[in-house]
């Protein structure tokens, strides 16, 4: 192996591909076949994590950042003054091996600039799979990006070799996509998609009737979307992507606060902060769609477009709806008690388990790990001491705001004093 | 009323099983169970040296299956690897909940000895994954992929099945240097090993004759992998120390190169 040119491309392309979020090798099933090398058991590894505190799961670099398009969001657009490199097929696999076998990574996230055309680029992405696949009887995790515009023979093909397979929305409205990538064509995006959403559907129901069916994309599609580049409200890119989870069976959306890199007077300019704890905000928007039984409608709508930087949206709606509230811990349903400010996932399952075995007080909740800070307010148990002013939410905000601190709480109490 | 007792066992999972049977059979009121090395401070206490007995061990975890549910199993053993002083007494103290109410307890998070089960148990849990994430194996000449490590407990026992179902077409040793033994699967099955380490071999030169020539060239790869796919605009040293604690930071050739 050429160590020094490899170095230098591996620098460059990495580099750029670092905007995409994604780095989840979770969800998959694979097992490791006649002694080959790796595997994936469902549970996503991170093997380390950047200064910028993510995680790194995978290998994630572009083939190429070359790239016959220019829109104004991208740091690979065709304009921007930049080095430029290109992976052999060959060096991206041995990368790809050497890191697996030293426990670096838990396989290859791999994406690319687009040059000549879609299907051209698709098809060199579907080449360092397969040869990984098939060559080197590795069963680790892939992820491969679905070109915008590939055809319908690419994408099933890619399906049989990837674990995951996704394409960025990048900008969640459609008129923001005509401004900032003029070139690109909202359906572009939608036909990959489309075609993969399909497939799934497809083998899940062979793989029903004939066991030996193989296996398309077993951990499904994901998207991305770009935060704060073009003026949307929370509300829009939260029906954004409510709309990819229903129609498309996404597995998960990305929300990317924008990182400012050029000058575009389109764009928020150099120097700009990074909307981190919007970023934050819209996450904990996500999962409560997805595991809390929220729908988006009541967490934002016509009056609350935009979420409440300062607490969380699930205390932001309960303050909204205290017609709910107090909710009985000793008795409630599942779906109420995750529905209490302060009861995670985790602290809902001890409470259903816990009380079969005696009432529960205060302690007992503290113990277990309910943040009793914010759920106070919001929960009778088998203690006398529970809350029973009747406090509007106004109090009830200021009191938890002033009985805890928040990781975010310096970026906008400035803000707050101002008023 | 009898006296209170403090058992002492050999250290083994059997043989703290065993301490288990001799409670319920002899019917003591135990207030410690230690394991070797640990000095014994109870002024008033009888002392009774349990000897491990495969048999009185089965008899206890026989009846513990037929009302623990396979988390409470787990919970049990990952608790006992955890090595933390006085964990065997809540350990006991289960299996005496347990056996009292004639049911499973693992969700009974309101009783104390529980909770701490379950705490300790997802202790060891986080250490068994972080260990299958940041051993960083290095290519030796002999093409065997060596790491060693120094977990906080001592979950070599439970990370084993991880390694070996991935790495199946490769030689590997994982080291506990803490606990001085390791694994070392040789392409057909894994297999307990202890070595002798010499003293020179944190010298670059002792390295350099140790790994194949590649591995410098690797390990500066994905040290530059790291860096450039860092965001320097949004850096967050916090939030990195408390998914990456400055403790594991010895394993990981990305924070500390062998050509160092």
């Amino acid at each position: 192996m050429m160590f020094e040119r490899i170095k230098e491309k591996l620098e460059i392309l990495a580099d750029a591909a670092k905007y995409d979020v994604s780095c989840s090798s979770s969800g998959s099933k694979r097992a490791n076949k006649n002694k080959g090398l790796g595997n994936s058991d469902g549970m996503g590894i991170c093997h380390s994590y950047t200064q910028d505190g993510r995680c790194v799961s995978l290998l994630k670099i572009l083939l190429t950042n070359h790239c016959i398009f220019d829109c104004a969001y991208c740091v690979t657009r065709k304009s921007n003054d930049i080095k430029r490199a290109a992976f052999k097929v060959q060096e991206v696999v041995d990368l790809t091996i050497n890191f697996y076998r030293r426990n670096y990574i838990e396989g290859l996230f791999l994406s690319s600039g687009i040059f000549k055309d879609a299907d051209f680029t698709m098809e060199r992405l579907i080449r360092v799979a397969k040869k990984l696949r098939l060559e080197e009887n590795f069963n680790g995790y892939i992820h491969l990006k679905s070109i915008p515009g590939a055809s319908d023979e690419l994408m099933r093909e890619a399906g049989l070799y990837a674990d995951r397979l996704s394409v960025n929305i990048e900008i969640p409205t459609i008129s923001g996509l005509k401004k900032l990538a003029p070139e690109k064509n909202h359906s572009d995006f939608i036909k990959p998609m489309n075609k993969v959403k399909n497939e799934i559907i497809q083998y899940n129901s062979e793989k029903k009737l004939i066991k030996s069916t193989p296996k398309y994309a077993p951990a499904g599609q994901s998207t991305q979307m770009i935060v704060g580049a073009s003026g949307e409200s929370d509300r829009e890119i939260m029906l954004s992507a409510n709309y990819y989870y229903k129609n498309y069976n996404m597995k998960r959306v990305y929300y990317s606060g924008y990182v400012p890199i050029s000058n575009d007077p389109r764009l928020p300019s150099l120097g700009s902060q990074v909307p981190m704890l919007r970023e934050n905000r819209l996450y904990q928007t996500d999962w409560l769609m997805r595991f809390y039984g929220f729908d988006v409608n009541e967490l934002l709508n016509q009056q609350f477009p935009n979420l409440d930087v300062e607490v969380d949206p699930k205390l932001s709606w309960a303050l909204r709806n205290q017609h709910h509230f107090p909710v009985d811990v000793n008795s409630a349903e599942k779906e109420m008690l995750l529905r209490i400010p302060g009861v995670g996932l985790k602290s809902a399952y001890k409470i259903l388990q816990a009380r079969r075995f005696r009432k529960l007080n205060y302690d007992h909740l503290k113990a277990i790990g309910v943040a009793l800070n914010r759920a106070r307010y919001f929960i009778i148990c088998d203690s006398r001491g529970w809350e029973k002013r009747d406090l509007g939410p106004a109090k009830i905000k200021s009191l938890i705001l002033r009985n805890s601190v928040g990781k975010f709480r310096k970026e906008y109490s400035s803000q707050l004093s101002l008023f | 009323m009898k006296p209170s007792t403090c058992l002492t066992y050999d250290g083994t999972f059997q043989g703290l099983l065993t301490c288990v049977y001799i409670t319920f059979e002899e019917k003591l009121d135990v207030n410690n169970i230690l394991p070797p090395g640990i000095p014994q401070t109870e002024m008033f206490a009888e002392i009774i040296e349990v000897i491990s007995d495969e048999n009185k061990a089965k008899r206890v975890w026989n009846g513990f299956i037929n009302y623990a549910t396979r988390r409470g199993q787990n919970a049990i053993y990952y608790a006992y690897l955890s090595e933390l002083p006085k964990i065997e007494l809540d350990i006991l103290r289960y299996f005496q909940h347990t056996f009292n109410r004639k049911m499973s307890v693992d969700g009974d998070f309101a009783n104390a000895h529980v909770l701490k089960i379950t705490q300790t148990a997802k202790m060891v849990g986080r250490e068994k994954h972080r260990m299958e994430a940041f051993v960083r194996f290095q290519l030796t000449k002999d093409n065997i992929y060596f790491s060693n490590i120094e977990p906080d407990f001592n979950v070599l026992p439970i990370i084993e099945k991880h390694f070996a179902s991935r790495y199946s077409d490769q030689q590997w040793i994982i080291y506990d240097t803490k606990r001085n033994f390791g694994l070392y699967y040789d392409l057909i099955k894994t297999r307990i090993i202890h070595i002798n380490f010499s003293k020179n071999l944190s010298l670059l030169e002792e390295k350099k004759h140790l790994f194949d020539s590649s591995e410098i060239e690797f390990q500066r790869l994905w040290k530059k992998y790291f860096e450039a796919t860092t965001i320097k605009s949004r850096i967050n040293t916090r939030l990195h120390h408390q998914h990456v604690p400055k403790r594991y930071w010895k394993y990981l050739s990305e924070k500390n190169p062998l050509h160092n």
